[in-house]
């Protein structure tokens, strides 16, 4: 009904990628962390890091179902920190280049980021800042032809690998949110350094790192449009950071119910498979249609955005949703796999760990119920 | 060079088969179909051997019109044309006469090679392969994983792994040769590839158009004939050898394989 023949041959393209270039490397990234550059090349190749972009820097041009077969195809993955990394690459840190950029910068750093020859990270948050925003301390002071960066952040997914930063600091110390620069700051330059390497409780396989600029010089043509619109044109990136991560929360919501349900179909308890008790029937039942409308608000969003219209109403409704959703049914199901989930060796185990992230990344539950809030005019 | 892939549609391998109520076929509802992975292996091969010699890549495939897809896959990874046998009489034919359409389809090309795969995974018969370069009158050679054409495009040598060893054949141009796997790692279809594929030719031809007798296909014109389809045997529990140690558990597994399994 939404699909048509070159959707569905996506579908199986990213399907077929998943199960043999992805999947079977997991546990390994989990101990490891995955490695971008070399998984980045080959989704570069087949097209996959630029569906919506502009074809003149090699995006395909194609429309917001194309990207939701491919961010579905993603939450197929068995570790929530891979498609995570590609998200940040695609869907947080080069929307507003593509939008916003000048065409030396999308020449210089959309076109190898597509082709998956440079890997990007997104750098919003810091220590005493995150959902809050505006209350961002890292300063980019105008010297000549240059901004001189300092201040640190944290929580940078991609952070350690990363071959560029999209980076909003403060360009002036005026209230407001007129005050801010989005730069584009390439991590060879003197002054950037990885401060640390994160230790997290889930997302294991995704590298995330504090970062901290020392008299960082980036040039003035690495800022993103308009000086002091970084923030303006930040919060507008972040209504695609929002939506991505929808498509794969009810697709590995769903795997996740289907991996309980054949665990429970053959586990006995008390003479008979557990999924013959009506509570634990139910309880799946319950999950399973909250799913299905998350699915169908994240496809109406899509025709809104075919259509031109401001979806961030109905994105924050289905990023507060997702996060909800997502570790209820991770937790839930750990739950029916009994002592078995608790291992680390079960799936259902690091489904739980990552999951969790979801109402705390990428604006927390708290920030998008004030968001809905003010657009429903209180 | 020219050459052509022919590709059958297959249940995927991760698909459960039913046996149907008649038991002589699978029940076809929830089956995901895709290109015979044995075929695929003769798709990415033509393509190599285009980019490396020039020429066109014509795939060619035979079955209902959902074998579209496959072959716009095969289109999405590289090849140039397709064409699609479909006609409602093939419905129930063997492989012999599978065999016989496609070579009626392929006799008028102009071709130095066919690739078909050494089998399909869904009735692992292997019969279209040999039956057609007999009826196309070429060498066949079969259960190949290397492949190198001569620089003067006139002949090809090839490898046939047999029993540990390898067999080195050459053969004169045109051949048809059967892939096995192991002789390449199929690219995937690109996002690129598959919005061109789209707008590559795609020609459908029924029986008539190839100029045969419908007569001469489906259910009552076959050779072979299945009599039952029959499920493997249900895989029995496994046994935990029990024991203490290594030592003794190997003990006890060994007097297991001598008293109950009676293989030592």
């Amino acid at each position: 009904m939404y699909f048509n023949e070159e959707h569905h041959a996506l579908r199986d393209m990213v399907k077929k990628f998943v199960d043999k270039e992805i999947n079977p490397n997991v546990d390994e990234w989990e101990e490891k962390t995955v490695p971008l550059h070399e998984l980045f090349k080959k989704m570069g190749n087949l097209g996959l890091l630029g569906i919506t972009y502009d074809q003149k820097y090699g995006g395909q041009g194609l429309d917001y179902w194309f990207d939701l077969v491919f961010l579905e195809e993603l939450g197929h993955i068995n570790a929530g920190g891979v498609p995570m990394a590609i998200a940040v690459h695609t869907h947080m840190a080069t929307p507003a280049i593509h939008e916003y950029g000048s065409e030396y910068l999308k020449e210089t750093y959309l076109k190898p980021a597509i082709a998956g020859d440079m890997v990007s990270a997104i750098g919003v948050t810091e220590p005493a800042a995150g959902s809050d925003v505006a209350g961002l301390k890292t300063k980019a002071i105008r010297d000549g032809n240059s901004y001189v960066i300092n201040g640190s952040k944290l929580f940078i997914t991609n952070g350690c690998q990363a071959d560029f930063v999209t980076l909003l600091a403060r360009t002036d110390d005026r209230p407001g949110f007129h005050s801010f620069g989005l730069f584009i700051v390439p991590t060879d330059l003197p002054g950037f350094v990885v401060s640390r390497k994160l230790d997290k409780l889930g997302m294991r396989c995704s590298d995330t790192a504090e970062l901290f600029f020392d008299d960082l010089r980036v040039p003035a043509e690495n800022l993103i449009g308009e000086a002091g619109e970084g923030f303006i044109i930040q919060m507008k990136q972040f209504q695609y950071e929002r939506f991505c991560t929808l498509p794969g929360t009810y697709i590995s919501a769903r795997d996740t119910i289907n991996m309980t349900i054949n665990y429970i179909s053959q586990r006995m308890a008390f003479g008979k498979p557990l999924i013959k008790n009506q509570v634990l029937r139910h309880r799946l039942v319950d999950w399973i249609t909250e799913i299905e409308c998350l699915k169908h608000l994240t496809y109406h969003i899509v025709r809104m955005k075919m259509e031109g219209f401001d979806a961030t109403r109905e994105i924050s409704m289905g990023k507060l949703l997702a996060g909800e959703l997502s570790f209820k049914v991770a937790n839930g199901c750990l739950q029916m796999f009994g002592g078995m989930g608790y291992m680390n060796e079960s799936l259902i185990s690091r489904n739980f760990r990552d999951s969790r992230l979801l109402s705390i990344g990428g604006g927390a539950d708290e920030v998008m119920k004030e968001v809905i809030a003010r657009l429903e005019g209180f | 060079m020219n050459i052509i892939v022919c590709l059958k549609q297959v249940p995927d391998t991760e698909t459960q088969i039913k046996i149907g109520s008649d038991r002589q076929s699978i029940v076809t509802d929830d089956i995901k179909w895709v290109m015979n992975p044995y075929d695929e292996y003769g798709v990415e091969e033509a393509l190599r051997l285009k980019e490396k010699h020039g020429g066109e890549v014509t795939v060619v495939g035979l079955g209902p019109k959902r074998v579209t897809e496959s072959i716009r896959t095969a289109l999405a990874m590289g090849a140039d044309k397709g064409i699609l046998i479909s006609d409602g009489a093939l419905d129930g034919s063997d492989s012999l006469a599978h065999a016989k359409a496609i070579a009626a389809a392929i006799k008028d090309l102009q071709y130095d090679l066919i690739f078909t795969g050494q089998r399909g995974v869904d009735d692992d018969l292997g019969i279209v392969g040999a039956t057609l370069a007999e009826a196309l009158n070429i060498p066949q050679l079969s259960l190949i994983v290397k492949v190198e054409v001569a620089e003067d495009g006139k002949s090809v040598k090839v490898q046939r792994p047999i029993e540990g060893e390898t067999l080195v054949i050459t053969s004169t141009l045109p051949a048809l040769i059967t892939a096995q796997k192991g002789l390449n790692e199929p690219r995937y279809a690109s996002l690129p590839g598959i919005m061109k594929a789209k707008k590559k030719p795609l020609a459908e031809k029924s029986l008539a158009d190839l100029g045969l007798n419908s007569a001469d296909f489906g259910a009552g014109a076959r050779k072979m004939k299945i009599l039952e389809l029959t499920p493997p045997p249900a895989r029995e529990a496994g046994k935990i050898v029990p024991g203490e140690t290594p030592q003794e558990k190997a003990a006890q597994l060994a007097k297991l394989l001598h008293d109950e399994a009676k293989v030592l």
